[in-house]
């Protein structure tokens, strides 16, 4: 898996200090590099190479000057922007006009539908609407049993024919059901199936045919590798859905699914789910998801991680304090010993921006943090508090204190200012993060994104 | 030539094979023209490789390993034709597989001769580890074993009743506490209840979870000491199921299961669909754990040993 995108682009471009103009032969190693961190992102090879090219046009296009601004910096911007905006603008509301509103949920068996229906229908009865389950999935063992289980979890009736193996005819009664009983809202869940069963296929055209809803969701699971394209399509082709739903984005998967989705078939992405409890269902954040495929960090979900371990007030505070610029090494120390508990360091560090740099040298176990600590340790508390109080005199003091050298102080001050600036300006604009020294790349150009680092390597 | 064949009915099998032709033109008829007249690897070969295995999920890393494997074999050995190249690139990829020290298992063969030989059943959320359970409690019975199903997935709406419905449809034995019981105790109670009832195998189910969080993976081995503490060699499987339609998180799936309970096997499910499950190249090879199963699509029976040859081919289908 790549670090900081934005690492990597600065190291790409490192060996072009003092040349003032982004030229096809300078950029070429980073737009490899964004292509490599696509591809491992799970974003569709063909549409990656697609994307990458659009993104090497703007740059080139771009009249800035190396010397000015960071050509890394500019790259990782571009980038960002590119696909904040294919991921699309606005967050798109679902339609619930209809009397009832009708809602069809259609994916690939294991994807999370019913999950999701359960979510959607406690979302609208959470909004005053009355919502009514349908369950459609007349084919795996006990799926009736699962909705039906959510249902009273949630205070939603369900709608079922135990005995009926006809899913059109179950939808359609379900809706008279809907109108006789005074439900505005009616929620269709299918069973799962496969792109290339056609009779399978034939029967959600059938069930839209009849239902007419004023909503069709393809729901898809965030951890879909190349094959996500081939799967909207063939849906979108036979039940023309009109938004898309992604889950399991709980996990750690980059969800380079998602940008797949969007760029072959267009359709919006209108939720996003991410947990097995009926409450946790969002509204989708393209700038978020943008950052995510980037592998760039997210505070967001940091915090919101934290927050699944330490209290709400911990992490609001901790939150409120980045955003104020005023994390402090107290808050960092807290942050090694919080993250220590909750054991996966790794993949936890990797949501901290910036935060890699600071322990990309260190084996990382339960130890990695000791040097670390022995420096803050010698701090008084006022500069625990205060990071800007460190002068030349207490830098000194403090190296004593721990026993390590006055350049490894600087060293981790430098660092920690960095991350701090950076955290504090990804919690203020999602749409952008900086980076600094990274690691050297190389190589040259061309068509496969494999090439140039196999080169690396046998160097 | 393809595992599918078998199981498709003549019409879903051409449609599949109409689909298929398209990617198989492309590859062999570059693959051909990229080789012509030439002793070592062309450039747009090599590219034209690289599309083919990462479209198919295989992974950077994994990539970059076959492509330098090939080049050094060509190199070593030189090829003649189309058909040769073919051949040492169909090699080079099986032999990744190979080196986890597993030769393909022939047939249902228990992974312990011991009784009960106990199989615990892992993966994140719909993977297929019921439905596996359930066919693979089939090919069990099929032999005349007598089988239980533990159920361990305590936690998802209905689970307890899917697994129980397996059990029927198979014939054999089911063992549950209910739902939103400790897993940990239904799987000792299930290990008690085959050795009591004298059964050949114990399969037990486990709710689904996402490898990221840390209270349910320490669950999960909670659940493995829970059946050691009852039988000492048990369980004798740890078995991880992957669904072949993700993506390169599946790596991490499987670093992160194999920390929390040793898995010794992988089932690769959903190979009835258009994805073709690349990742479990990687993943057999990083962690050195075999492919034992794949699914192909959600009847009993259809369920196959893995074929490290067939897998291959049905990449460059
Ligand atoms: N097409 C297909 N579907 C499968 C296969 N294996 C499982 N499924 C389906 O995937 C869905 C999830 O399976 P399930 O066993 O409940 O997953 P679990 O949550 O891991 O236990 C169900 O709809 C199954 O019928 C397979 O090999 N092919
Ligand atoms: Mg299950």
């Amino acid at each position: 898996m790549f670090d900081n995108l934005s690492d990597r682009l600065e190291g790409a471009f490192k060996s072009l200090r003092g040349e003032n103009k982004l030229t096809e032969l300078n950029i070429a190693q980073s737009i490899k590099e964004i292509r490599r961190a696509l591809v491992a992102a799970d974003v569709n090879y063909k549409i990656a190479k697609e994307f990458t090219d659009t993104v090497k046009d703007k740059a080139l296009g771009q009249e800035n000057v190396l010397s000015s601004v960071k050509p890394g910096q500019l790259m990782v911007k571009i980038v960002q922007d590119e696909l904040t905006a294919l991921m699309g603008g606005e967050a798109a509301e679902i339609n619930l006009k209809g009397k009832p509103t009708v809602i069809l949920i259609a994916g690939l068996q294991g994807s999370g539908k019913t999950t999701f229906s359960g979510k959607l229908a406690n979302f609208l009865k959470k909004k005053k609407k009355s919502p009514l389950l349908v369950a459609c999935d007349v084919y795996r063992p006990a799926a009736i049993n699962q909705i039906s289980v959510l249902g009273e979890q949630i205070g939603v009736p369900v709608y079922k024919e135990e005995e009926n193996k006809d899913p059109v005819e179950i939808a359609l009664k379900a809706i008279g059901h809907a109108k006789d009983h005074n439900f505005d809202v009616v929620i269709v869940d299918t069973a799962g199936r496969l792109s290339i069963d056609e009779a399978m296929m034939t029967e959600i055209s059938n069930i839209r045919e009849a239902i007419q809803p004023e909503e069709t969701l393809f729901v898809v699971d965030s951890m879909t590798g190349q094959d996500a394209v081939n799967t909207a399509k063939a849906f979108n082709d036979v039940i023309n859905y009109d938004g898309v739903v992604l889950t399991k984005l709980d996990g750690d998967t980059r969800g380079g699914a998602a940008l797949s989705i969007k760029y072959t078939v267009g359709k919006p992405i209108k939720f996003v789910s991410s947990g097995e409890k009926m409450d946790t269902l969002d509204v989708f954040f393209p700038d978020r998801m943008a950052q995510r495929i980037l592998g760039m960090g997210d505070i967001t979900s940091f915090v919101e991680k934290a927050q699944e371990q330490f209290d709400e007030k911990e992490a609001k505070r901790l939150e409120k304090k980045i955003r104020k610029n005023k994390f402090d090494f107290n808050d960092f120390h807290d942050q090694i010993n919080q993250i220590r508990k909750m054991g996966d360091i790794k993949s936890l560090l990797k949501m901290i921006p910036g935060m890699g740099k600071l322990t990309r040298n260190l084996d990382i176990d339960n130890n990695a943090f000791k040097k670390v600590e022995a420096i803050i340790q010698s701090m008084t508390p006022q500069e625990r508090a205060n990071p800007e109080l460190l002068n030349m005199s207490r830098k000194n003091r403090i190296a004593g204190g721990c026993g390590q050298t006055i350049n490894e102080i600087n060293m981790f001050i430098k660092q920690f200012d960095e991350m701090r600036k950076m955290m504090h300006k990804m919690s203020k604009s999602p749409g952008f993060a900086g980076g600094a020294a990274g690691v050297p790349g190389g190589g040259a150009g061309g068509g496969r994104i494999s090439r140039a680092r196999k080169k690396k390597k046998r160097r | 030539m393809s595992f599918f064949n078998r199981f498709f009915n003549k019409e879903k099998k051409e449609d599949l094979d109409k689909g298929l032709e398209k990617t198989k033109s492309n590859f062999f008829g570059k693959l051909a023209k990229a080789v012509a007249g030439k002793k070592t690897v062309d450039i747009s070969f090599l590219d034209e490789l690289e599309s083919v295995l990462i479209s198919s999920d295989v992974g950077l890393d994994t990539t970059i390993k076959i492509l330098d494997r090939l080049e050094e074999e060509v190199n070593k050995e030189g090829y003649i034709n189309t058909n040769e190249l073919n051949e040492i690139l169909r090699s080079t990829i099986v032999q990744l597989l190979s080196e986890n020290n597993t030769v393909d298992i022939e047939d249902y063969t228990l992974p312990s001769t011991e009784t009960p030989c106990v199989i615990l059943v892992v993966g994140v959320n719909g993977v297929g580890k019921t439905t596996t359970i359930g066919k693979l409690a089939w090919q069990y019975k099929q032999q005349g074993k007598k089988v239980v199903l533990g159920a361990g997935d305590t936690f998802r709406a209905a689970a307890v009743d899917q697994l129980k419905i397996w059990s029927e449809r198979v014939g054999c034995d089911f063992y549950s506490k209910g739902m939103n019981t400790d897993p940990a105790a239904v799987a000792y109670e299930t290990v008690k209840y085959a050795q009591e009832n004298k059964c050949d195998v114990a399969i037990i189910d486990t709710a689904g979870r996402l490898h990221t969080k840390i209270n349910l993976m320490k669950e999960l081995s909670k659940i493995k000491k829970s059946i050691s503490k009852r039988m000492e060699t048990a369980p004798h499987e740890v078995l991880l199921v992957l669904d072949a339609t993700t993506g390169q998180n599946a790596i991490e799936q499987a670093r992160h299961f194999t920390e929390a309970t040793d898995v010794t096997a992988l089932a690769l499910t959903k190979l009835d669909g258009t994805a073709k499950g690349g990742v479990a190249l990687g993943i057999s090879d990083q962690f050195k754990v075999p492919i034992k199963y794949i699914g192909v699509g959600e009847k009993i029976e259809q369920l196959q040993v893995f074929n490290k040859r067939a897998f291959v081919d049905s990449l460059f289908q």
